[in-house]
C-alpha cells in the first residue's frame, strides 16, 4: 500500500482523471462520480492527457482505450515510467480481445465496459486505487482463453516460463467466477477464502497478463502495434 | 424413354372425337386433369371428359404412339402446350409465345434435329429419320413447357425426371452395370444398323461424309448453341442478384427498421431504447463483420459462441435486460450441445421473466471434456423447497432436457441474493481433438 492508496482511503474520494473522446461520456461520468471522487482535470486525446496528466498525478486515470491520436496505450506508455504511482482503468465501448489485453499489458490495472453501472465504476475506481485489479467478466473470459491452451500444444517454444505463463488452478477458479458474474465477496464466499486472498489472485493474475510471453497475448498486442 | 414418350403421345388426332365426346357429355371445356397426372395431365383429363378410365387412356395413347411412330406423342406435347391445365386462365403456350429465349433454345433443338436428319440420311438410316422429328418437337415442346410451367407442374416433371439423373449420374456398381448397359445396347444398335445399311467396303465413304456434315453444321451453328448455353447461365447469375437484393432488403426490414420503429415507441423510456439499440448495434456489427446474417444463426455450422450470442441478442431484446455473455473456447454445436444452449436459453429467459434483476450474466466455457454453461442473476431469488408450480416446471423442463442428452443441471438459489442454473455436458471423445479448447 502505497501513499496514495493511503490518501484515496483517508479524503473524501479517489482523485480522478478522465480521458475519452467523447465529451458527453466524459460529462456524464463526471455528473455520475461527482460526489464520490474527486474529477480533477479531464482530455480528449493522447497529447493533452499525457500534459495534464503529468500536472495533475491523480490516483487513477479513467482511460478509453480508444483515442484519436492512438490507442490508450501511448498514454500509459508515456506516464508509467516518470509517475508510477498513477494507476490506469481501461474502458471501452467495444469488446475486442486486442485493444482489451494491449492496454492492459502496457500497464493499465483493470479494464471495465462502458456499460458498467456507475456504483460498480466507482467501486472499480476505489479498487484500482488501493492497488487492486480490476477484471470485468469479459476480460476474465480473455484470460481463461489466453491461458487455456496447454504450453505445450500452444507453440510457446523454449522461452515458456511456468511462473508467468500459466494460470494456477486457483486463479482459474477465480476468473471462472468474475465471468459467471461474482463480486470479490461472492467469489471469496464460495471458495471459503478472503475478499484479500480474492484480489491477491486477480493482481497476480494481472501480473502474469502483463509480462507473460504466451503466444496468444503477444499476438493481440501486436495486433495493437505493441510489444 | 419410348413409352414415356408413348403415354404422354395424343390429342390433337382426338380434337374431333373430343368435340364430338363435349356434345355428347354436355360438360364445360377440356381441362388438364391436376390430382391425377403421370406428366401433363392430358390423359387425365381426357379420361375425366370421356368418362373412360385414366389408365385405359394411358394405354391408348402408348399404342397410338408406338404404331404412328411417334406423331402421337408430339400431339401429346401439343396438347400441354395449348390446353389449360386445370384451374389455369390461360394455357402454356401463350407465355411460350412471349418466352424469347425459349424460341430460341426451341428453334436450336430443331436445328439439332437437322442435323440427325441429314447425318442419318446420309447413312440410309430411314428409320432414324423418321424418328428425329417427332423426338426434335417433342423435346423443343418440353424445353418450352418446362421454361413456363407453373411450380407445381415443374415438380412434377423434376420428379419425372429423377430416376434418369439417377441413372446418368450416380455412384455404384449397379448404377454404372446400368449405363454400361445402355451404352452396349446403344452402340449394338448402331453397329447393326450400319453393318446392314451398307455393305462391308463401302462402309466408310457415308461415314466421312456424315463427319463432314456434322462438322459444317457444328461450326455454323455451335457458337450460336453456345452462346444460348451462355445466355441461360447470365440469366440465372441476374436472378440470383435479384433475390440476393430481395433478400438483404428484407433482412434490413426485419433487424434495422424493426428496431428503429420500436425505439420510437418507446422514445420515453431511456433503458429501454439503450437496451435496443445495443442489440441492434450487435446483431449489425456482426453481419457487417463477421457475415452472420441476422436471424440465420441457427444453421448448420454455427458454433457455441455463436448461439451464445443469439441467446443473448434475442433475450436482451425480447425481454429488455442486459445479458453480459462471456465465452472461453468454442467448439462446434452437436446435437448435445444444442440441447444445452436451449436449457441455456430458457434459463436465460426464466431469469429475465422472474428474478426483477436486470442484468443476466451467462458464462460458457469449453473444456476438453465437457462443456458448462451458467445462467446467473442477482434477482429476487427463490426459495428451492417451496417453488410454485410453474416455476418448478420450467426447472424440470431445463434438468430434463439436460438429463436426456447426459448432462446435468444445478440451480442454486437463496431468497434476495438471486440464482444461478450451471449446465454441464459431457463431450463425446471423438470431438475432442477438434476443440480450440
Amino acid at each position: 500500500m502505497n501513499a496514495s492508496g493511503i490518501r484515496a482511503a483517508d479524503g473524501g474520494g479517489p482523485r480522478v482523471f478522465l480521458v475519452d473522446d467523447h465529451g458527453l461520456f466524459r460529462s456524464g461520468v463526471r455528473a455520475e462520480l461527482g460526489s464520490q471522487v474527486e474529477v480533477v482535470g479531464e482530455a480528449d486525446d493522447v497529447e493533452p492527457a499525457i500534459a495534464l496528466i503529468g500536472e495533475t498525478l491523480p490516483d487513477v486515470v479513467l482511460l478509453d482505450v480508444h483515442l484519436p491520436g492512438g490507442g490508450g496505450q501511448l498514454v500509459v506508455t508515456a506516464i508509467k515510467p516518470e509517475h508510477p504511482q498513477v494507476r490506469f482503468l481501461a474502458l471501452s465501448a467495444s469488446d475486442a480481445p486486442e485493444d482489451v489485453i494491449a492496454v492492459i499489458r502496457a500497464g493499465a490495472r483493470g479494464y471495465v465496459t462502458k456499460t458498467i453501472s456507475s456504483a460498480e465504476l466507482v467501486d472499480a475506481v476505489r479498487r484500482v486505487a488501493a492497488g487492486d485489479a480490476v477484471f470485468s467478466p469479459r476480460l476474465a473470459g480473455f484470460v481463461l482463453d489466453a491461458f487455456a491452451a496447454a504450453p505445450a500444444a500452444s507453440g510457446d517454444g523454449p522461452s515458456f516460463d511456468p511462473e508467468l505463463d500459466q494460470l494456477t488452478p486457483r486463479e482459474r477458479e477465480v476468473l471462472r467466477l468474475i465471468a459467471r458474474g461474482y463480486t470479490y465477496r461472492e467469489i471469496a464466499r464460495e471458495l471459503y477464502i478472503s475478499v484479500k486472498t480474492v484480489e491477491t489472485h486477480v493482481s497476480s493474475v494481472l501480473r502474469k497478463l502483463q509480462l507473460s510471453t504466451r503466444h496468444q497475448l503477444t499476438r493481440w498486442a501486436a495486433e495493437r502495434r505493441l510489444t | 424413354m419410348e413409352d414415356r414418350t408413348g403415354w404422354r403421345g395424343y390429342p390433337a388426332r382426338r380434337r374431333g372425337l373430343l368435340s364430338r365426346a363435349r356434345a355428347l357429355r354436355g360438360c364445360g371445356p377440356l381441362r388438364r386433369g391436376k390430382a391425377d397426372r403421370l406428366a401433363g395431365g392430358v390423359a387425365a383429363g381426357l379420361a375425366a371428359r370421356t368418362g373412360m378410365d385414366v389408365n385405359l387412356v394411358r394405354l391408348l395413347l402408348v399404342v397410338a404412339t408406338l404404331v404412328s411412330g411417334g406423331v402421337v406423342a408430339v400431339g401429346y406435347v401439343v396438347a400441354w402446350l395449348v390446353v389449360p391445365a386445370d384451374g389455369a386462365d390461360g394455357n402454356l403456350a401463350g407465355r411460350a409465345l412471349a418466352d424469347g429465349r425459349g424460341l430460341a433454345v426451341a428453334v436450336g433443338i430443331g436445328s439439332l434435329t437437322l442435323v440427325v436428319w441429314i447425318v442419318s440420311g446420309a447413312l440410309g438410316l430411314g428409320w432414324l429419320d423418321n424418328l428425329a422429328w417427332p423426338a426434335g418437337l417433342c423435346v423443343a415442346g418440353i424445353v418450352l413447357i418446362w421454361r413456363n410451367a407453373p411450380e407445381d407442374e415443374q415438380a412434377t416433371m423434376r420428379h419425372l425426371a429423377e430416376p434418369l439423373v439417377a441413372v446418368t449420374s450416380g455412384e455404384g456398381w449397379t448404377r454404372t452395370l446400368l449405363r454400361l448397359l445402355i451404352a452396349a445396347v446403344l452402340l449394338a444398335g448402331a453397329l447393326v444398323a450400319l453393318l446392314t445399311g451398307n455393305h462391308h467396303a463401302a462402309i466408310a465413304r457415308p461415314l466421312v461424309g456424315a463427319a463432314l456434315v456434322t462438322a459444317a453444321i457444328v461450326a455454323v451453328f455451335g457458337p450460336w448453341w453456345l452462346r444460348i448455353a451462355r445466355d441461360l447461365v447470365l440469366e440465372r447469375q441476374a436472378r440470383a442478384r435479384a433475390e440476393e437484393r430481395a433478400d438483404m432488403a428484407a433482412r434490413v426490414h426485419d433487424s434495422v427498421l424493426q428496431t428503429l420503429a420500436l425505439i420510437q415507441r418507446r422514445a420515453d423510456d431511456p433503458q429501454r431504447v439503450i437496451q435496443l439499440a445495443r442489440a441492434q448495434e450487435r446483431e449489425l456489427r456482426s453481419w457487417l463483420f463477421d457475415g452472420r446474417a441476422p436471424g440465420s444463426l441457427d444453421d448448420d455450422t454455427m458454433t457455441l459462441a455463436d448461439g451464445v450470442r443469439q441467446i443473448q441478442q434475442e433475450v436482451e431484446a425480447q425481454h429488455g435486460l442486459a445479458v453480459e455473455a462471456v465465452t472461453v473456447g468454442d467448439c462446434e454445436l452437436d446435437d448435445d450441445l444444442s440441447a444445452l444452449l436451449a436449457a441455456a436459453r430458457e434459463a436465460t429467459v426464466n431469469a429475465g421473466k422472474w428474478s426483477g434483476a436486470d442484468v443476466v450474466s451467462l458464462f460458457a466455457e469449453v473444456e476438453p471434456e465437457s462443456v458448462s454453461l451458467f445462467v446467473r442473476d442477482r434477482g429476487r431469488g427463490f426459495d428451492p423447497e417451496a417453488v410454485p408450480g410453474d416455476r418448478k416446471g420450467l426447472a424440470e423442463s431445463v434438468r430434463a432436457r439436460m438429463a436426456r442428452r447426459g448432462g446435468s443441471a444445478t440451480i442454486r438459489s437463496v431468497p434476495g441474493e438471486g440464482t444461478e442454473v450451471a449446465l454441464t455436458m459431457p463431450r463425446p471423445a471423438r470431438e475432442r481433438q477438434s476443440s480450440r479448447a
